[in-house]
């Protein structure tokens, strides 16, 4: 019998159990695209059938940083760039857990993009969320690695001399198994990409646009926005790579010239889980190993049957 | 003791397999009923450079390297650089004989391969063989090993060679090769080693008097570095997972623990950085699985933040930090002790960590033991100092040792049954972070599991784990925090077995303090000062952080001055000590050593009757330095 009795629990499940008691007001400013990401989570859960104890819901910090403070589950608010490493291990710790990562561009394209590369790399069977503003939020509006070149800020006086990072190529380029782009402007959209990056198994990125009426106001709300799979001047063909990376590097480039393309951009099926690629080599046990320290009857293994070899 | 120690140095190339040769030299000696001890010397580099390691060899337990050697066996370097004009690096392939001949004891043994090493090019060769009564045993070993099999033989070869000289039976080799190696590999060795104790005996006349002393053990003896004794201590505490990043040495403890966690259903992960390691460790044990980290000195450093964040979200973690000579790159194969106040205060804010710096292997598995203990009993982050040295050095220790009872216990961990019993609010989410518990610690429910989520965040947080910045909460949480720390002390005082050890008479007059790895040199100073006359006696610390104040103030009560030992440039553990106490200050002076080499005995010898027996009237011989006290 499992210890976590959440896990594949079956049952009806509402959007509204991932509402908490307290702090049922978030401190995100009037307008901001945060809300978005928070409701269309909500109801993304009731679809993939994850109660409110089964989902772990880690995230970095920022202003996306406090998603967890206003969503029902279990949460880690981490540090900046750093809820990638947490979450990855805490699914291989016990699989059966729903981990899901959020944070914002500065925290998952700058200073927690090496782990964003390597998360991606290994393919973890997890859903990641990046609130991409285009700007430093909490910190008063400074550059962000995707701000536009040319944006200029109390740290960047003269505007910024670099191009900004091209997310969704990046996480081509880095393994990631599932990518898509929604925008806070569309919460259908945002909560089918949902659904569908928890229903994967692997590494699924989201570039949410989340506007930022406060610092960066001269951005567009990301209106009008196109869903590529809506449109009939685009046929991507999901699973080719290199269709993905041309489309991937056109909606890049588009968003700083006033035109939103969303949507889903790669998705390869075939690909194992990080999971399973350890299960495949023999490191990692098929049961999941926090099980093991609440089973009474585990006969724990000890150094001491090593130690012939050592005599 | 009894007879002399043989202290056997095998010096070569990296690359040449000194350190499995010298593995099983030690083990074989081990097996015949000797007490053995090694200690390795190598470059940061993976071919070639001076490499050397020693075993020593006695019929009473020993505690360090001792002081200098007396058999070297010098292999050549099939690594070595070409000498070119002008190059830093001089001829490299002398290196494995000249670089070792200032340590060789008087009356010390020579075997030297003549088909690698011209003893033309050694300066004064000679003259130093004469004055030093050196007994010299030239050797074509290389072509020995060709005739019967391959060139890496003569490793095979000098150990017949030795086995010869110093009278130790060639069949305690014979066992351990059929072990290990393969027939078609196994044959051709057992005819170099033969062969090589056979040339010995017929071409040479001996009068050298060193011969390996003879003692039986008891019971069963393994021979177990402090890695391995890390490495154990941990998975007989449960834990299953470990994330990390190559980096000397921390990669010995990292190695030996990716070999086995496959074996026991564990989880190993290398990952892009130490902050990632640090965090994976992190994520793994809020899901309900012991787990640990580690790195050395520039890779702990990434570890900051996360361990910051460990004390802040309570979550258990082990790091080990197995320090090298710093800072910055430093001296990345040589030991240190100078990443003390690195681990102590590293990351932003008030610290509420446990720090254990073990003296010896067996020591590195039960403080590795008690540091998974305290972080799962106290749900904060512990963290085992060790350092080049004792994660190299082999000893051997009853295998009965280790021969204990697993405890994969995860601490205050309810159940699902046990979890209706907490405080939730309205919709359901834990009280994780109450004021008033027993011990400050709180129940910590595991994700997944039915009735127990909950929020926590590295921010300041209320009981509910929502970020707050309210100051009565503030100094609420902060002190429950810290609180645990004066638990934590009490406990280890109340224990039956300290942290702290003891060597010499109880009522000497004067003190020699170390902590961590130099414990086994103190002890055998004091043998020797003991022997010499002098009322000495020797404390070695373990518990770094929560510091044992009572230990310590009661042992510089009883002494008139102590110094204290150890391997670092700026004092930091007498610092340390006199932060706490507060007092004593006029007693406390200090012998340093931070050229890359350990402290020999003999070190502290020396520095203990040039500052307490001749008041300061230094300069040291050794390559050490004194510190004065300086007052409180």
């Amino acid at each position: 019998m499992s210890a976590f009795s959440a896990i594949g629990e079956t049952g009806e499940i509402d959007a509204n159990q991932f509402t908490p008691e307290q702090e049922p007001q978030p401190t995100w400013c009037p307008g901001c695209g945060d809300f978005a990401v928070l409701k269309s989570l909500k109801q993304a859960m009731p679809e993939v059938g994850r109660s409110p104890d089964e989902v772990l819901l880690v995230t970095g910090i920022g202003c996306s940083g406090k998603l967890n403070s206003y969503f029902e589950s279990y949460g880690f608010h981490t540090l900046h760039g750093r809820s990638l490493p947490v979450a990855r291990a805490a699914k291989l710790a016990n699989p059966g857990i729903e981990v899901i990562a959020a944070g914002g561009d500065g925290d998952g394209y700058g200073i927690g993009g090496n782990h964003f590369m390597h998360t991606a790399r290994e393919n973890h069977d997890m859903v990641y969320i990046v609130f991409n503003n285009e700007v430093f939020g909490l910190t008063k509006g400074q550059s962000s690695p995707t701000s536009p070149k040319g944006h200029k800020s109390k740290t960047q006086p003269s505007g910024v001399a670099k191009d900004p990072i091209r997310p969704l190529s990046m996480a081509l380029a880095s393994g990631a198994s599932y990518i898509a782009r929604t925008a806070a402007v569309n919460p259908n959209q945002a909560k089918e990409i949902l659904v569908e990056a928890i229903e994967h198994d692997g590494f699924a990125h989201i570039d949410f646009l989340t506007q930022c009426p406060t610092w960066n106001k001269d951005a567009r709300q990301y209106v009008p926005y196109t869903d590529i799979q809506d449109s009939d001047d685009y046929d991507l063909d999901l699973t080719d790579r290199r269709a993905a990376a041309d489309m991937m590097a056109e909606t890049e480039a588009a968003l700083y010239e006033g035109t939103v393309l969303t949507g889903r951009y790669y998705v390869d099926d075939d690909r194992p889980s990080y999971g399973q690629e350890k299960q495949n080599i023999g490191e990692m046990p098929e049961t999941p190993l926090a099980e093991r320290y609440f089973d009474d009857d585990y006969e724990w293994e000890r150094s001491y049957d090593f130690i012939e070899s050592y005599t | 003791m009894s007879s002399e120690d043989l202290i056997w140095r095998i010096a070569g190339g990296s690359g040449d397999g000194i350190d499995s040769t010298s593995r099983n030299f030690a083990k074989a000696l081990m097996r015949s009923g000797l007490h053995v001890f090694t200690h390795r010397h190598y470059p940061s580099r993976i071919r070639g450079g001076h490499t050397y390691v020693e075993v020593r060899a006695s019929d009473e337990p020993v505690h360090s390297r001792g002081d200098g050697y007396n058999f070297l066996l010098a292999l050549g370097d099939s690594f070595a650089r070409n000498e070119q004009p002008g190059a830093v690096y001089g001829n490299e392939e002398i290196k494995p004989l000249v670089e070792n001949l200032d340590e060789l004891r008087e009356g010390g043994i020579i075997v030297y391969d003549s088909g690698l090493i011209d003893i033309e090019d050694i300066p004064d060769f000679d003259e130093r063989v004469e004055e030093n009564n050196w007994h010299v045993f030239p050797m074509d070993l290389r072509s020995l090993a060709r005739e019967h099999g391959r060139e890496v033989m003569r490793n095979t070869a000098g150990v017949g060679a030795t086995a010869e000289l110093v009278g130790i039976e060639l069949g305690a080799f014979e066992e351990l090769m059929e072990e290990s190696f393969p027939d078609e590999i196994l044959q051709p060795n057992l005819k170099v080693l033969h062969e090589a104790a056979a040339i010995v005996r017929d071409e040479f006349e001996t009068d050298h008097e060193l011969a390996v002393p003879e003692s039986t053990h008891e019971e069963e003896q393994a021979l177990v570095s402090g890695s391995d004794c890390v490495a154990f201590g941990a998975l007989d505490e449960g834990c299953r997972f470990i994330a990390g990043y190559p980096m000397t040495p921390w990669t010995e403890v990292f190695t030996i623990m990716s070999g086995y966690l496959p074996q026991v259903g564990g989880i190993s992960e290398q990952v892009e950085d130490e902050i990632a390691a640090a965090a994976l460790a992190i994520g793994a044990s809020h899901a309900g699985v012991k787990a640990m980290s580690g790195s050395s000195g520039g890779g702990f450093a990434l570890m900051s933040e996360p361990l910051g964040l460990a004390e802040m979200t309570e979550t258990p973690v082990v790091l080990i930090e197995a320090m090298r000579a710093g800072p910055s790159t430093g001296m990345p194969t040589k030991p240190e002790q100078g990443d003390l106040e690195h681990v102590l205060y590293t990351s932003q804010g008030d610290s509420s960590r446990v720090v254990f710096a073990p003296g010896t292997a067996a020591e590195a598995y039960e403080q590795t033991r008690k540091a998974f203990q305290i972080a799962y009993e106290y749900q904060l982050p512990t963290i085992v100092i060790i350092d080049q040295k004792l994660s190299g050095e082999n000893i051997n220790v009853p295998a009965s040792f280790f021969d204990r009872e697993p405890n994969p216990d995860l601490g205050n961990v309810p159940t699902e049954a046990e979890l209706e019993d907490l405080p939730h609010d309205d919709v359901g989410k834990v009280k994780r972070f109450q004021y008033e518990v027993e011990n400050g610690v709180n129940a910590r429910p595991i994700p997944g599991q039915k009735g127990g989520r909950f929020l926590t965040t590295g921010n300041e947080h209320t009981e509910f784990g929502h970020i707050s910045e309210d100051p009565q909460n503030r100094v609420i949480q902060m002190e429950r925090r810290l609180e645990k720390l004066n638990i934590i002390r009490d406990e280890l005082d109340e224990a039956d077995d300290s942290h702290q050890s003891y060597y010499g008479p109880d009522d000497a007059d004067y003190g020699i303090i170390t902590w961590g790895s130099m414990q086994g040199a103190a002890v055998e100073a004091v043998d020797q000062l003991v022997a010499e006359g002098h009322d000495v006696k020797a404390l070695n610390v373990s518990d770094l952080m929560p510091y044992p104040v009572a230990e310590v103030s009661e042992f510089l009560e009883s002494v008139e001055q102590a110094l204290i030992v150890e391997m670092n440039a700026s004092a930091q553990f007498r610092g340390l000590t006199q932060k706490e106490l507060g007092t004593y200050g006029e007693k406390l002076s200090s012998l340093l050593k931070f050229d890359g080499n350990p402290f020999e005995p003999g070190d502290i010898v020396e520095g203990f009757e040039v500052e307490i027996i001749n008041d300061g009237t230094g300069p040291t011989q050794a390559n050490t330095r004194i510190e004065p006290a300086v007052g409180d």
